[in-house]
């Protein structure tokens, strides 16, 4: 125990320690430096002047985000999206997952994951493609179909109101796959020993997915949940701008905080009230995480994220 | 113990009597939800790449004529055709493309399992404090206008190709996922190494990523299917058409066939062509994702794995 402390340590350390420089270099540049970018919330920002050197201007970015209702529809937007993706999702992947696992057919189960897990894999430019197949208004599946039923066709991409249910459609089916997995492997931990007690006992097999399946799933669902609501201000910028793109008729009930900060920024060019309105998102997601992290350490200390 | 009729299908009737005992009822009722829903539900994945692949078979006019369908009411490869008649564009797309994903991959694999090596030493004193480092990011940023800002006027990477690999190289989520996996390995093998007077970066090389083979794979996908798909930094930083991926090519074709017009009347087309615009949308998209689809059946496991490694602790 010779030298003395601080320096000693570096010095042992010192190859862990350069391992680190480009990890530590990276996050210092892409993350904590624009954490000290938020300053020009608070700045009428010009290009002369730049993040430092622009004037002060108070509170007028925030201001004007709010006065102009903006900050109500996407922040209202953008949490009622994430609540219903999180319950039509989770619901549907725990319902796959457990159907899954007690059918019998090991090839029919390896395809229908298969099948399943396959829109996790494309990009959501390529989903954007598909939206336009099935909801253009000349040549498009669904108008295709309805007219074939002797309906109308209707005109999807110039009516807000179906976008809802668009939405909650389109992320339901690219996470299905991806959050059956998660369940699976939850169901798999099970102690098989519960099952066959249970069979002795004389249980059916409903008995049995209710009284021992769902509640020892019921830690991961609690958890995934939890965290899921941890982000419940942050919308799915790809998933909303391939669907939706810069189509106005569809903002009452499409835009989300990701897309407004977005488009404030590259196409209205209103730098400041896009940083204002980035920070107060950046502020009320770290607001929810830590009380979603919060109540996760209440009910298992274990998968507490810190 | 729980077959079912598909899996004795091609047995006699009186081998299957034999051989099973009847079958519950409640085990006949689930079987018959199972069976339905899972299907609906494996239909409802993969309609939407049957009906884009249709279309994309379709001739033109039939298109235009009766709109987007699930079967070809008159088969054409001209969208095809047309495509790889004028190619360059979509080359230059699927080069860049293929550049960042290799470079990025190589690159991204190497800091991430570097980064996770150092965090997983339990004998390294600070690994608590330089965890909550990166981790930290995940809970609070500074947003996108001051990142675009840095990237833009203070690095100046617009319009390169270092931007489409530099902002996507690590991810918490991927060091936390690698850190969890080498956690794992048992602790004397670095002891030992010590002892035969190996150095840390030594260990890390010799035998730290040799055991993480797993790991390095999954994660390895998943950083290369990132950067594949990723057309987010190009609709920020890019407005060079020498420098757009593929993706973000699909992208733009899909707002603006005028676009893809010029593209192909730059690369040699007749000036007056009529292209079918519909069917060559669709023919693109296939074309944009091919090389995942023909992959998937083959790194679909590895990806299960990172998921369930992951899952254990998110």
């Amino acid at each position: 125990m010779r030298g003395h402390g601080f320096w000693s340590d570096v010095k042992k350390y010192r190859t862990l320690l350069l391992m680190l420089v480009p990890g530590v270099l990276f996050f210092l540049l892409f993350a904590y430096i624009p954490m000290a970018g938020i300053v020009l919330a608070f700045k009428q920002f010009n290009y002369s002047g730049g993040i430092f050197g622009s004037p002060w201007n108070g509170m007028d970015n925030f201001r004007f985000f709010f006065e102009s209702g903006d900050a109500w529809r996407v922040t209202r937007n953008t949490a009622l999206y994430n609540i219903a993706f999180i319950v039509v999702n989770n619901l549907l992947q725990i319902f796959a997952a457990i159907l899954l696992f007690e059918v019998a057919g090991k090839w029919f189960r390896k395809i229908t994951q298969t099948v399943m897990f396959l829109p996790y894999f494309i990009s959501w430019v390529v989903v954007g493609a598909i939206a336009y197949n099935l909801f253009n208004y000349d040549v498009g599946t669904i108008n295709v179909l309805l007219n074939k039923i002797g309906m109308e066709s209707i005109d999807i991409y110039n009516t807000a109101a179906y976008w809802p249910v668009i939405l909650v459609l389109v992320s339901a089916w690219k996470a299905l796959g991806y959050g059956t997995i998660m369940y699976l492997a939850a169901i798999t931990s099970i102690d098989t020993e519960m099952y066959e007690a249970a069979e002795i006992d004389g249980a059916n097999i409903f008995q049995r997915i209710r009284k021992i399946t769902i509640p020892n799933l019921m830690p991961t669902i609690i958890i995934l949940v939890l965290l899921a609501i941890g982000n419940i201000f942050r919308g799915d910028f790809g998933m909303f701008y391939n669907m939706v793109g810069n189509n106005g008729l569809l903002f009452s009930s499409t835009d989300v905080i990701d897309t407004f900060v977005f488009r404030s920024l590259i196409t209205s060019n209103e730098i400041g009230m896009s940083a204002a309105a980035g920070f107060y998102q950046s502020v009320l997601g770290f607001a929810t995480i830590m009380l979603a992290n919060y109540a996760v350490r209440k009910y298992d200390k274990d998968h507490a994220l810190f | 113990m729980n077959a079912t009729a598909t899996t004795t299908g091609n047995l006699g009737p009186e081998v299957r009597m034999k051989s099973r005992k009847p079958k519950p009822k409640d085990r006949l009722i689930l079987a018959a939800i199972g069976y339905t829903a899972l299907t609906i539900l494996a239909l409802f994945c993969i309609f939407p790449f049957l009906l884009v692949i249709s279309s994309s078979l379709t001739e033109e006019s039939k298109i235009i004529e009766n709109g987007f369908q699930l079967i070809p009411t008159s088969f054409s490869t001209e969208a095809y055709q047309i495509l790889f008649k004028y190619p360059t564009e979509m080359l230059k797309a699927y080069g860049i493309t293929i550049t960042v994903t290799a470079l990025g991959t190589l690159l991204g694999l190497f800091l991430t399992s570097m980064t996770s090596y150092v965090l997983a030493r339990k004998d390294f004193k600070w690994r608590n404090k330089f965890s909550f480092f990166f981790f930290f990011t995940t809970l609070f940023s500074g947003g996108l206008v001051p990142w675009y800002l840095l990237i833009v006027n203070y690095l100046q990477l617009k319009d390169t190709l270092i931007v489409l690999i530099l902002p996507m190289l690590m991810n918490v989520f991927y060091i936390i996922v690698m850190k969890s996996f080498m956690s794992s390995i048992p602790e004397a093998i670095i002891e030992s190494a010590k002892i035969d007077g190996a150095g840390d970066f030594q260990i890390y090389v010799r035998f730290i990523l040799p055991l993480s083979k797993p790991a390095l794979a999954t994660i390895g996908l998943f950083i290369a299917l990132a950067y594949w798909n990723d057309w987010y930094n190009a609709l920020l930083f890019i407005s060079n058409s020498d420098l757009m991926p593929l993706q973000y090519y699909l992208y733009r074709l899909l707002g603006n066939m005028d676009g893809m017009r010029k593209a192909m009347m730059a690369s040699g087309a007749v000036v007056n062509i009529n292209l079918p615009t519909e069917s060559l949308k669709m023919a693109m998209t296939i074309v944009a994702t091919g090389p995942i689809l023909l992959a998937y059946p083959f790194i679909q496991r590895y990806f299960v794995q990172g998921l369930t490694i992951g899952a254990v602790k998110g």
